[in-house]
């Protein structure tokens, strides 16, 4: 697992509650690990946070499961 | 269409500073036992007042709050703790009262009442101080919702499946009291079978201190002795000690509670209101505003003033408030206020501010229940000679037919609540 990956399902792990087996790659924030429309927010603020970047919102929406998070933020990332 | 449906809880739910649950609170005020302690949990030593009660948190089996009880971490983190009180209080009332809609009959026709005398003061305080240092981006999507005051019945109704009428009362200290008078007028109209209502409050924060400091309205005399602080109606109080916590009813119809079985703990008969039209923080000097709302709920109760055998005092301990307050009732009972007793019960819990109402509400029906009556801790030396026991320091046995809870708020606004034992 890279660096990345691993910070990413941390995060998702602590905001949304699950359990860390269930954030595999694909797992969609909504369907899959009962995030709402604010969890998706705040996953992103969380993101932001931790990886020293500014997602601006037409790039949040295409960030919909725990893999284009990962992929998003190892183009991205300051930090 | 006439408002005649008779009302009762059936349903009590209690997070005080004496305890995470009812009996264990209750149990604890009838042993004359204080909530009352200095401020650990955030910067005091700048202020006048250092002292407060706080909600003890710990183990359930230790007869403490444990949040993880209540609301998942994930969710905690999102609202300000008077959602969560008001998520416990309202949750323990409903498996008292033994009931937990699941039809769709049964969810439409139960509702909440839940208000809150400030809301989500320290969540404000902490964004506030976060869109200052980081810009608002970092605002989260749940500081709006984790604040409104009516989020407490939201969650509440979310929890349970409530899905009748959707309602929050803001009235500063008398939010408990109304919201109790008002969601039993809402079943009296027909309007719910069942409602959830009560009041809850998580002020006791640096901005809250700091606010009520600067309104003088605080013990600042007894930093050094915690639980002697709070004393009504004593020659030496000075103030009133902040307290957190929530108190929920579960109100029913009468016919409703009786058709399935449920236990009953007093019939609410009275419900009175006034505005003082005086001052924003200090009770009117005549009483006046206290005399007609206390008349009121008589009128409405269709008893007359001898027939009372208990009154749970708004009584904060402050030197202007408590013998206004006494003087009110005086007027009221006339001949009969020596067969009537008065206890403050906020000298062992501190002032639940919107909460405080409802919490007092339930100590008159457990007095009903269990024929005793709380104490005025701290009562050496009373300011005024009155007719009216005020039950100093200890609990006194007494049978409790009929009692009268009273709640004043900041604003002029007034509330008291009449119950009577229902016999089974």
């Amino acid at each position: 697992m890279s660096d990345v990956e691993e910070r990413v399902k941390k995060i998702v792990v602590e905001h949304l509650g699950v359990e860390p087996d269930k954030v595999v790659d694909n797992a969609n924030f909504i369907d899959d690990l009962g995030a709402d429309s604010l969890d998706t927010v705040e996953l992103v603020m969380a993101f932001e946070e931790e990886f020293g970047v500014e997602i601006p919102d037409d790039a949040a929406e295409t960030i919909v499961t725990v893999g284009d998070a990962v992929r998003f933020l190892e183009k991205n990332k300051k930090s | 269409m006439n408002a005649t449906r008779r009302v009762v809880i059936t349903g009590i739910g209690l997070v005080t500073p004496l305890g995470g649950n009812a009996e264990t609170t209750w149990r604890r005020l009838i042993a004359g036992e204080s909530g009352a302690a200095l401020v650990d949990a955030f910067k005091v030593d700048d202020l006048p007042c250092r002292i407060a009660c706080m909600v003890p948190r710990g183990p359930t089996d230790e007869g403490k709050f444990n949040p993880d009880d209540w609301m998942e971490p994930k969710e905690q983190r999102k609202v300000d703790d008077f959602i969560l009180y008001a998520v416990s209080a309202a949750t323990q009332a409903l498996s008292d009262a033994g009931w937990a809609p699941s039809t769709y009959e049964e969810q439409i026709e139960t509702g909440v009442m839940i208000g809150s005398g400030i809301g989500g003061l320290g969540g404000i305080n902490d964004a506030a101080l976060l869109v200052g240092e980081k810009g608002p981006r970092r605002l989260s999507p749940f500081f709006i919702p984790g604040r409104l005051i009516n989020l407490a019945g939201g969650y509440v109704s979310i929890r349970h499946g409530l899905k009748g009428p959707n309602h929050a009362v803001v009235t500063a200290c008398s939010t408990g009291a109304h919201a109790i008078g008002d969601a039993a007028r809402l079943i009296q109209w027909g309007d719910a079978e069942v409602m959830v209502a009560g009041g809850t409050e998580s002020a006791v924060n640096r901005l809250g201190f700091a606010g009520f400091c600067a309104c003088r309205a605080l013990s600042t005399g007894f930093n050094d002795t915690p639980t002697r602080a709070s004393r009504p109606y004593d020659r030496d109080r000075d103030g009133f000690v902040m307290g957190e916590g929530a108190g929920m009813v579960v109100l029913e119809n009468y016919e409703h509670a009786v058709a399935r079985g449920a236990r009953i703990y007093a019939e609410v008969i009275g419900y009175g209101m006034s505005g003082d039209a005086y001052h924003i923080t200090a009770p009117s000097e005549s009483g006046d505003g206290a005399f007609r709302c206390m008349s009121a709920a008589l009128k409405r109760a269709g008893i007359a003033p001898s027939d009372l055998d208990y009154v749970n005092a708004h009584g904060t301990s402050t030197p202007l408030g408590d013998e206004i307050e006494l003087g009110a009732l005086q007027r009221v009972l006339g001949d009969a206020a020596a067969g009537v007793a008065m206890s403050s019960t906020k000298s062992a819990i501190g002032h639940l501010l919107g909460a405080a109402g409802s919490v007092e509400a339930i100590f008159c029906a457990l007095a009903m229940r269990d024929s005793i009556l709380p104490p005025t801790l701290n009562l050496d030396n009373p300011s005024v000679d009155t007719p009216i026991d005020l039950v100093p320091h200890v609990a006194k046995p007494r049978r409790v037919d009929v009692a009268l809870s009273n709640s004043f708020g900041f604003g002029g606004t007034n509330a008291s609540l009449v119950m009577r034992k229902v016999e089974a």
